[in-house]
């Protein structure tokens, strides 16, 4: 029997500090979290001003940028109406931010001697993404429509008896919104990550254990460029479901229902 | 039966509910998909329903995996 190899896919999560710093009894080191959001900000910032130049005939960069712009300026559109123009800035930022993020930590820069870290994969992160969306949810909500906000929870329609069991049903699920929309990315990413390192660990112990072992880490092989391929598909299709369910979230406190 | 024993079984049974969740999804999908092929007039202004959808079915299976890790790595 081969020696027992421990796998631990847990230890790519860990934060490390690159620039220790310490303000009385709080740690604000400058972690490798903090250097792949500062990444994450540079990337996003370098690809708007590039097609920022507004030019008369765009150009390739400004088509791109045009294209992304336009589909969160639809989906607002779609989902909120005229009103919805003003939050188009923040959902921009929140889901070109989650995008940018997801892909940077799928990046193979291992190969360079460069451990990508991911953002998105630390419920603290997400947490607070989705609290920031949950409170403007809120604030909009109350300065829009006062205490008439608190109609949010009894729907049209809703029989009189039954208001006191719909009211509470749909409390509860308004007040389960931000921890949904903050795990559901966060174990989104943490799961493809666990997932695409036990099975790179597996090619590589494949290969010391002799023809069978081989043929595993074949297999594997093939199966990580396949979770390879679906993973880039998971990390765009997570932001824009975090978009998206603000949007709706936003609709709901702006025009009620 | 040890703790460390019982923590892998339990895990293990937490993680059916992946597959579940797995069904579910396809199950968006392919309804989607079966509709859209029946009226392709309509189905681009569905894809916003049909992403909360999958988003709804999505997060009962994220929520099995978490309580599988919290199973795994309790102490």
């Amino acid at each position: 029997m081969a020696a027992e190899t421990k796998i631990d896919p847990m230890h790519q999560f860990a934060i490390q500090p690159l620039v220790p710093l310490h303000i009385g009894k709080y740690d604000v080191s400058f972690t490798t979290s903090s250097a792949w959001m500062v990444a994450a900000l540079a990337l996003i910032f370098g690809f708007m001003a590039l097609g920022m130049k507004r030019e008369l005939v765009p150009g390739r960069w400004q088509m791109a940028v045009e294209g992304l712009t336009g589909f969160i300026d639809d989906m607002v559109k779609v989902n909120i109406g005229p009103k919805g123009k003003r939050f188009v800035p923040y959902i921009f930022s929140l889901f070109s931010f989650i995008l940018v993020c997801n892909l940077l930590g799928l990046l193979p820069l291992a190969i360079v001697g460069v451990h990508p870290f991911t953002v998105t994969s630390q419920f603290s992160i997400t947490g607070v993404l989705a609290v920031v969306s949950f409170s403007i949810v809120l604030i909009v909500g109350f300065w829009k429509h006062g205490l008439k906000f608190f109609s949010l929870f009894v729907p049209h329609g809703t029989p009189v008896v039954m208001i006191p069991l719909i009211a509470a049903i749909e409390f509860i699920s308004f007040m389960v919104r931000p921890f949904s929309l903050g795990l559901r990315l966060f174990v989104a990413m943490i799961a493809g990550h666990i997932l695409m390192e036990v099975f790179g660990s597996f090619i590589v112990s494949g290969l010391n254990g002799g023809a069978i072992g081989g043929g595993v880490s074949l297999l594997s092989f093939l199966f990580i460029v396949g979770v390879a391929a679906l993973e880039l598909l998971v990390c765009a299709i997570q932001a824009y479901v975090f978009a998206l369910l603000t949007t709706l979230y936003l609709n709901d406190a702006i025009n009620l229902h | 039966m040890d703790f460390a024993s019982a923590q892998v079984i339990g895990a293990g049974l937490a993680a059916i509910g992946v597959g579940a969740a797995a069904i579910g999804v396809g199950n968006v999908f392919g309804s989607f998909l079966e509709s859209a092929l029946r009226n392709p007039a309509a189905a681009d202004s569905q894809q916003g329903r049909l992403f909360i959808g999958f988003a709804a079915a999505e997060l009962l299976g994220l929520i099995a995996f978490a309580v599988a890790m919290i199973i795994l790595y309790a102490r």
